[in-house]
């Protein structure tokens, strides 16, 4: 089962590298660009028919490697 | 003083740390990251470079590697673990030390000489150093210090914070600030003092005719404060 990971930057932190795609997508001309935040996705193949217990596992597996809670967010989607 | 260099793959300070501990005298041996146990050491080094490619998050592959967990039983058992830029992100990836280490501000990869002030004396690498601000090395595109106010306050309040950027007179403000890190913070504590994560590299600054002797200075001050 395909169990797919969206982590994000948290709230109020920092994103340079969005800051500079904004910037970027501003100076293309699409100025209705007002923020632009990066993140990461995970595509994760579990060997498990249960889906809520696939998604169990890679909840651990978020708080444990994927993503760093100090600054990041992330959500199984 | 024994010590400790581990290698993980990717590593690229590790040698540079060695000749450095050497050279004042430290009994330095070098630990391939597969390996499962530490040779009896004082001092446990994790040195700078790129382990695992900064893959994910940098440090993150690096603190679930084979030998971490004997890094942090001895760093609970009071052991001094010293990491130096990766090594840095290493030890914030493993939770020994809190925070993270995010890009640079202006996401430039910044490689030049600074001044860090010594903000605490109260421990066995700093303790009567004979300076308050030493000329070292950064060299990293991810040295930008991030915890939450909680944490900072924590930080704050234990005296942990460790080096902070100056200017040459110890100045610290936003223009002696190279990556945006709060607060100017080069380096951190655990709260017990044993564990020293900073970006700065000490094993850089250890002759004079080619770059500066502070580095010298704080490996000789481990050294006078073991005896």
């Amino acid at each position: 089962m395909k169990i797919k990971v969206i982590v994000t930057l948290k709230n109020g932190v920092l994103d340079p590298q969005g800051k500079a795609i904004q910037q970027t997508l501003n100076g293309m001309n699409f100025e209705n660009v007002e923020d632009v935040r990066q993140g990461k996705y995970f595509e994760i193949e579990v060997k498990e028919k249960d889906e809520n217990k696939a998604k169990s596992l890679v909840d651990d597996m978020c708080k444990k490697l994927l993503a760093n809670l100090v600054i990041e967010d992330y959500k199984i989607v | 003083m024994k010590s400790s260099v581990i290698i993980f793959p990717g590593s690229n300070c590790d040698r540079d740390m060695d000749v450095a501990l050497k050279k004042f005298g430290f009994k330095n041996q070098m630990v391939w990251h597969n390996d499962q146990s530490i040779p009896k050491s004082d001092l446990i080094v994790l040195p700078g470079g790129f382990s695992y490619g900064d893959y994910l998050r940098c440090g993150s592959i690096a603190s679930k590697s084979k030998i971490i967990k004997s890094v942090i039983d001895f760093a609970n058992s009071g052991g001094l673990v010293l990491g130096i830029c990766n090594g840095f992100q290493i030890l914030t990836e493993t939770g020994l030390l809190t925070g993270i280490l995010q890009q640079n501000k202006f996401l430039n990869f910044i490689c030049s000489n600074v001044y860090v002030k010594v903000k605490d004396k109260q421990n066995k690498y700093f303790k009567d150093l004979k300076k308050d601000v030493l000329e070292l090395h950064i060299a990293h595109n991810e040295g930008n210090y991030f915890c939450s106010d909680d944490e900072l306050k924590l930080l704050e309040d234990n005296n942990q914070i460790a080096v902070t950027y100056c200017g040459e007179d110890g100045a610290e403000d936003e223009s002696t600030n190279p990556n945006g890190a709060i607060k100017n913070i080069a380096g951190i504590f655990n709260k017990n003092k044993n564990v020293l994560g900073m970006m700065p590299h000490p094993e850089r600054m250890i002759d004079k005719y080619l770059s500066g002797e502070d580095g010298s200075l704080f490996f000789k001050n481990i050294l006078d404060n073991f005896k």
